[in-house]
């Protein structure tokens, strides 16, 4: 994998993280956001093993993977911000996002519910006669979910061409992983019968190298894997912490965490004009994409029901007649 | 000729199977066994293991899997084996099965039935007897359906599985032996469409799925007492046909709303709430409700105690102060 790809769509996910962040202080993006700050190395990593037909499902703290499967950013920022031009039309927001010509089916809200449906769009795919794969991308907390453990099952059972990518970010919220993790998250891979391997998730190029592995086995009818990448989230689990001034995470294990930056870590293998001209890019998409997303139309109340059913139905509550 | 509502089903199941490639059936026992209640007896044999196949003890898993499997543009029909072993996938189902469509505005359909045998009267216990579909009809983006009859069984299932939304399709368990005089494929009304199943003009019996039989029973034991009763069956509880509704209301001007489901909050205090909203003027009492009682489903000794059965009924219809009114509006 070229290292300016895998650097670019990093410093990508660094900024359009940095820039959101910006748009919720100013109240532009309400509700928040859970910022992947810290675990780009993953997104890009993975989606680079990726086709544009392969499919992914995603997280709570999904920006990194949607941007990385090739969302455009101008769109998904206005998304986050609410806005008709978004992604979703400004329905789906931060933790909804989709696209499903570009195989996102969906970040989602609950924790570990997209294992399974990774899994089944996989399945698909096969009987369909395709070569595509999936990946479920999900955190720490998500092992410890029933759903997650059942996808498992299921795709070691019918040998689905599916990779679970766990990002052990060392937290469940506050929760540390030996608070509520027993025994190991490989040791669930294995259990399934799944290769399963666990990787320095701060280096895009040995992420890619596991996924790109994962995928060919999977390509090639050879079933699941499991990768845990290890990582540390850089900045809160949401936003709302910025000013809660939480302290489940000391001041000296932040500067630790942080002092491996998936950025440096990408940057320092490219030439200085390479970097340079690779960020100055990327700060001009972004500026458009906040300008965009500031400057485009709430969605409007009234076409709440339109899109409830494919049908049109409507349910009416009330005496209207 | 003579048609079980269990045979319905199944060949509703079989003709999807045959008309549509897209169409994959699959659950708990449903494969080798063809299904705790044999509903898909035959299909595994007829269609071969990747049409209609078993899976693992997973409600929320398998849930999962049809979202993304109709993501991928298929058309999944899957069972869960009795009424509370769905309550495992309810995640999936209100979440995910319920919200995409809405969540991306439209760009995706779910076109997925879930198979659902409920309600009670086999003799079965609490986790095996639910009437769970308040849970399902509270959730905007599912619709519901729940067949009283055979010819609805095939006809409301085949539109269920053509349908582009996702289907909750519960199957009152009690009536899969029921027969009709029915030749399949049989065609009745859409979804959306309410019956009346017997026309009457002093008092309207509102119903569907496990209780529509006993309503028409309470009708048919009704003319002794003088009364003339009307019995509407919904046959889909979202979409709701108001209009089937009022008419029959505000023709008799008394309504009685029968659910095997207990009452509190139920589908049937939507339904007596609709009324009164809507009919106000035409009524000549209360809306009454016959339900069962709000305590789990009770073991097999008891289960009779707890269904609303005809006298229930006949008695909920003679509180509907029949002596308050003036004559002539179809007090006996």
């Amino acid at each position: 994998m070229n290292p300016l790809e895998l650097y670019r769509v990093v410093r990508l996910i660094r900024r359009f993280e940095e820039r959101a962040i910006e748009l919720v202080r100013s109240g532009e993006i309400v509700g928040g956001i859970h910022p992947y700050i810290g675990q780009e190395a993953i997104a890009a990593g993975v989606c680079g093993a990726l086709r544009t037909d392969d499919i992914i499902t995603s997280t709570h703290r999904g920006h990194g993977h949607v941007l990385a499967k090739g969302a455009d950013p101008v769109r998904m920022m206005a998304e986050l911000a609410g806005r008709v031009t978004g992604l979703n039309k400004g329905r789906g927001g931060s933790m909804h996002a989709a696209d499903f010509g570009l195989g996102i089916f969906g970040a989602n809200g609950i924790v570990g519910a997209g294992g399974a449906i990774a899994a089944g769009a996989a399945w698909a795919r096969r009987y369909q006669g395709g070569d595509q794969v999936a990946v479920s991308f999900f955190g720490d907390g998500a092992v410890s979910q029933g759903v997650l453990l059942e996808a498992f099952n299921l795709a070691g059972l019918w040998n689905v061409p599916v990779i679970f990518v766990c990002e052990n970010n060392g937290y469940a919220t506050t929760m540390p992983v030996e608070g509520g993790v027993a025994g190991t998250i490989l040791g669930r891979g294995e259990a399934f019968g799944m290769p399963s391997v666990q990787v320095d998730g701060m280096d895009p190029a040995v992420v890619y190298e596991a996924a790109a592995e994962a995928v060919a086995r999977a390509r090639a009818g050879e079933g699941p894997s499991l990768i845990e990448c290890m990582t540390y989230r850089f900045d809160a689990h949401h936003t709302f912490e910025h000013k809660a001034r939480l302290n489940y995470r000391s001041e000296e294990e932040l500067a630790t965490g942080r002092s491996r930056d998936p950025l440096d870590i990408a940057g320092a293998r490219l030439s200085t004009e390479d970097r340079e001209a690779a960020d100055a890019a990327i700060e001009e998409l972004l500026a458009e994409a906040v300008r965009f997303a500031c400057a485009s139309p709430k969605p409007d109340p009234a076409d709440a029901m339109d899109h409830l059913y494919a049908t049109g139905l409507r349910a009416r509550t009330g005496a209207s007649a | 000729m003579s048609t079980t509502m269990a045979q319905a089903i199944n060949t509703a199941l079989r003709d999807a199977l045959k008309d549509d490639d897209r169409v994959v059936v699959f659950g708990e026992d449903v494969g080798t066994l063809g299904g705790v209640f044999r509903i898909t007896d035959g299909l595994t044999r007829d269609f071969g293991e990747d049409r209609c196949f078993d899976t693992p003890l997973a409600e929320s898993g398998i849930m999962g899997f049809a979202i993304g499997m109709a993501m991928a543009g298929f058309r999944p029909v899957v069972e869960l084996q009795f009424d509370a072993f769905a309550y495992p996938a309810f995640e999936q189902i209100l979440s995910h099965v319920a919200k995409l469509r809405n969540r991306t505005r439209g760009a995706l359909s779910l076109p997925i039935v879930i198979r659902v045998p409920f309600a009670g009267g086999i003799g079965g216990v609490e986790h095996h007897c639910d009437s769970s579909e308040a849970y399902y009809a509270h959730t905007p983006g599912l619709k519901v359906v729940t067949p009283a009859t055979v010819a609805d069984a095939y006809s409301l299932l085949r539109e269920a599985i053509n349908d582009p939304d996702p289907v909750v399709f519960l199957e009152p368990k009690k009536l899969y032996w029921s027969k009709d005089e029915v030749s399949l494929p049989a065609q009745t009304a859409p979804f959306g469409k309410a019956e009346v199943r017997r026309e009457g003009t002093d008092v309207t019996l509102l119903s569907y799925g496990p209780s529509v039989p006993v309503a028409l029973a309470a009708a048919e034991a009704a003319v002794e007492d003088g009364w003339s009763v009307e019995v509407v069956d919904l046959r889909t509880i979202n979409p709701y046909d108001d209009a089937t509704v009022d008419a029959s209301v505000r023709k008799t001007g008394r309504c009685v709303v029968v659910t095997e489901a207990s009452g509190f909050a139920g589908v049937g205090a939507e339904m007596a709430a609709r009324v009164q909203e809507r009919c106000f003027h035409s009524l000549a009492a209360p809306v009454l409700r016959v339900a069962g009682y709000d305590i789990p489903y009770p073991p097999p000794k008891l289960e009779h105690h707890h269904l609303p059965g005809v006298d229930r009924v006949l008695d909920t219809i003679a509180r509907l102060q029949w002596d308050d009114v003036p004559m002539g509006s179809g007090a006996s």
